[in-house]
Formats: C-alpha cells, structure tokens, sequence
C-alpha cells in the first residue's frame, strides 16, 4: 500500500512542477464545448437537448488526452524498470498512477461540468444527473486508459494508436453517461444507470490494474 | 536469432511430452496443416455448394420478407464467425501469454484480419437485409453498436501487433488488449435480451426446439459449416505463410552474416 501512495504524491507533484501542464485536459474538456454553440447554432432547446451527451464525449476525449503520458515517460528515463522490480505489487503502481491521471483530468471535469452545463442552457436535474454520471464514470475511463497506456508504450505513433484502442472500450460508459442524464432531464428514475456506472467502476477497479500490470511486465521480457 | 525463428526440425527437449507444446514445434504443426487442409478445402466447398444451392433455390421463402429472407443465409454465419474469430483470437491470446507458445502468437495474428473480414460482411449484409425489413440502412441498437465495437477491437489488434520495432513486443501488447476486448463478447450475445431492440433474439441456441423451420435450417447450418471451413482454412494458409516469412527473413539474416565474415 505505501508503494501506491509514493507513486500517487510523486505523479501529483510532477504534475505541480511541470507548471499549468496538469490542467491541460480540462481546459481541452471546457474549450471543445464551447466549440459547439458556436458549430451548431446557438438555439437553447437543441442546446439543452445536446448538452449531457456532449459533456459526456468531450469528458472521453479529454481523459485520452493525458493519457499517452501516463508510463512513457516513467519508460523513457528508466524509473518504469525500477518500479518492476521493487518489492510493490505492480497492479498498485497502476492504481496510484491511474488515480493521479483521474485526480488531475475527471476530478476538475466534475468540477467545471456545473458550469459548462449552464453555458448550455441544460436542466438543473440534468445537471446533478451530469455530475453523478461524471462521478462514477470518469474514474473508469482513467482506469481502462491505463491499460491503453502500458500496452502502447514505445509504440509507433503510440497517442493516435492508444486513442483507436482506448475509444472503443470507452463505449459503455459512454451510453450509461449520456443515459444517466437522459433519464433525468426527464424526470424518470436514473438509479439503474448510476448502478450500472458503479458497477463498471468496481469491476475495471479489479481487473484493469491487474490488466496493465501483465502489460507492464510483458516489456521487460 | 535461433529463438526467433522457430524453424528448426528438432523438438525442444523438456517439452515433448505436454499435448499443448506437441506442435509448438513448426515442422510438427506444417506438417499436421497440410494433411487437413484439402479435407477442409474439400468440406468447405461441398457445404458452400449445398448451402447456397438450398438457401438460394430450394427453400421456401418468408411469408412477410418474400426472397429478402435469404440474406439470413450468408448473414447470420457471418455474425458467428465474426464472434467465433475474436474467440480464437483470446484464446490463441492467452496461451500465447500464459505458456509463451510461439505459434498461439501466430494463430491470433492470422485469425485477426480473417475475422475483421466476417465482421464487415455481417454488417453489410446485415445493413442490405434492414434497408428492405427495417426501412433502413443502420439503426443504433446495441447488437449492431457492439458488432462496431468488435470490428474496431479487430483492427486495434492488428494495429497494435505492427505498431513496434521488436515484433515480440507487439505480440504480446495485442494478446493482452485481445483478453480485455473479451468483455464485448457478452455484451454481443445478450444485447438482443438485454435491450429492446430492433434486432431480433436469437432463433437456434434455444434448447430443444428452434424456433425456425426445418426447411430453413438446413440450408443455415450447411453454410455455417461452409464459413466454419473456410475461417480454418484460412487461418492455417495465413499461419502457413507467417512461418514462411519468417524462414525468408531468417535465412537472409544468416546469409547476410556470412557474406560479412568472409
């Protein structure tokens, strides 16, 4: 467990020093919504209509975004090969490093979505349904995009390759996203999307660490 | 270089004995590929014939599709090959990781474009079918979305396996994003149960009586026979011509080297 929390702070604070770079992601998540009432007209039906779907795919692009960086650097000057063979269980490296990616990327996602959601003229319901959707969603695409990561470390063309690899596994969280927030702007229950979402989590909380950690091992050999 | 190129006709020693390793060596296992292949050419083509002699000619057609129902005949055994393929490929995927057989690395390399290939004539099939029951080329339902997903898992797998220098890494990054791919599997099967969609359920895994005609499902099954031997035969030329390749560039890599010591 203390191998988690060494990688956790030591991910945070490189992302402290490497100064404004850690909040890239969700200025890419706040700048591309703004991009579509100006692409689309800025009609408020169609706008509140659109607006949790479209959180809810730039929430996806945004989270690929830090994503290339999360082992290729740690790969580039060697610390990766030191944290192979340190006595900490690797699936707890990728834990650390996979909640630091979330921490820096679909934390703040979360937090400006309220904002974001307004600009578009979206529902109060549809909003909260928007942050519960976030919530549990965005720590399952850092999750699944550490696997992308460990497999396509030293790859060529690695960020356009781990995008193509990474959006397809994305997809259900997408539809129990936008569904969540479907469900209430309109009033129905959302409850069984939330469980869905939560359940997701839980299971790639248990199986992608140890996914990426086999990819990890496999680069040594 | 000898570790990279398995080519030579001695078995490893220590490992004659396990069923599994038994044709981990390639003399072994292009020997076995040669003797099934015209039993599988023969199969494939009298099964291809009578299938679509049956499915095109003799069968009764549907009381409300009229002659649209024998797009069933090439589209259906498409979709299973397309779920059979990715099968094959984690399961090559895993005991390529788990026991480091070279040729399980081999098989799911060669399954991959072969079932990409079933996957998009199920989907042009099964869109030429929907434009004239449906009224529509595509729907967003959650069969045909996941059968997208399976296509692009397909192809991620290919891209994954060229994206390295070292070919072994790229061998084993696909293994691993074939067994995470796995969870669509299910998602495929049930996603006509699970939700309402415009697709229909299944009509033949029901146990006991299908809910097809007997006139119907022969030609079905005869043609899933016919794309089953042909995946099987493709797969052992595909596999066939890997280890060739190999040979080739082994023998030029020792030519080469020879031609520097003298």
């Amino acid at each position: 467990m203390s191998g988690f929390f060494a990688i956790l702070g030591r991910d945070l604070r490189l992302a402290r020093v490497e100064s404004g770079g850690a909040l890239l992601a969700v200025q890419f998540f706040a700048l591309g919504i703004l991009l579509f009432p100006l692409g689309l007209g800025p009609e408020p039906g169609m706008l509140s209509r659109l607006g949790g779907g479209l959180l809810a795919v730039m929430a996806l692009l945004a989270t690929l975004l830090a994503l290339d960086r999360l082992f290729q650097q740690d790969h580039d000057d060697g610390t990766l090969d030191l944290l192979r063979t340190s006595p900490a269980p690797l699936w707890s490296v990728v834990l650390g490093k996979a909640l630091a990616h979330w921490l820096l990327t679909g934390g703040p996602m979360i937090v400006t979505a309220p904002l974001l959601g307004v600009l578009l003229q979206m529902s109060w319901p549809a909003i909260g349904g928007l942050c519960a959707a976030l919530a549990l969603g965005t720590p399952t695409l850092s999750l699944v995009g550490a696997i992308g990561a460990s497999l396509t470390i030293g790859a060529r063309r690695g960020g356009v390759l781990l995008a193509l690899l990474v959006l397809p596994l994305y997809i259900p969280v997408l539809i129990f996203m936008s569904g969540t927030v479907t469900a209430a702007e309109t009033g129905l229950a959302f409850g069984a999307h939330v469980s869905i979402l939560g359940a997701i989590l839980l299971l790639s909380l248990v199986l992608a660490p140890w996914a990426s950690a086999v990819a990890l091992r496999q680069i040594g050999e | 270089m000898t570790a990279s190129t398995p080519s030579s006709e001695q078995p490893v020693p220590g490992v004659r004995g396990s069923a599994l390793h038994r044709f981990a060596n390639p003399a072994r296992f292009l020997r076995l590929a040669r003797a099934v292949q015209p039993w599988l050419l023969a199969v494939t083509l009298v099964s291809l014939l009578a299938g679509l002699y049956f499915g095109l000619v003799a069968s009764p057609i549907d009381y409300q599709q009229k002659d649209t129902v024998r797009i069933m005949y090439v589209h259906v055994p498409a979709a299973w090959m397309a779920m059979f393929g990715y099968s094959t490929l984690a399961i090559a995927s895993a005991v390529g990781l788990i026991w480091k057989h070279p040729l399980a690395d081999l098989a799911g390399k060669a399954a991959a474009p072969i079932g990409a290939g079933f996957t998009i004539i199920a989907l042009a099939t099964g869109s030429l079918w929907g434009k004239p029951t449906w009224g529509t080329w595509w729907v967003w339902d959650a069969r045909l979305t996941s059968v997208v997903v399976l296509l692009f898992l397909y192809l991620g797998y290919i891209a994954l396996w060229n994206a390295f220098e070292q070919p072994q890494r790229g061998a084993k990054a696909a293994a691993v994003l074939a067994l995470v791919g796995i969870v669509n599997l299910p998602i495929i099967k049930f996603s006509v149960d699970w939700w309402n969609t415009l697709h229909q359920p299944a009509s033949i895994s029901r146990i006991g009586t299908p809910a097809i005609d007997p006139a119907m499902l022969t030609p079905l099954l005869l043609m899933a026979v016919a794309y089953l031997g042909l995946f099987l035969l493709l797969l052992l030329l595909r596999m066939r011509v890997e280890l060739a390749e190999r040979r080739v560039a082994a023998l030029q890599l020792s030519r080469s080297r020879a031609g520097e010591s003298r």
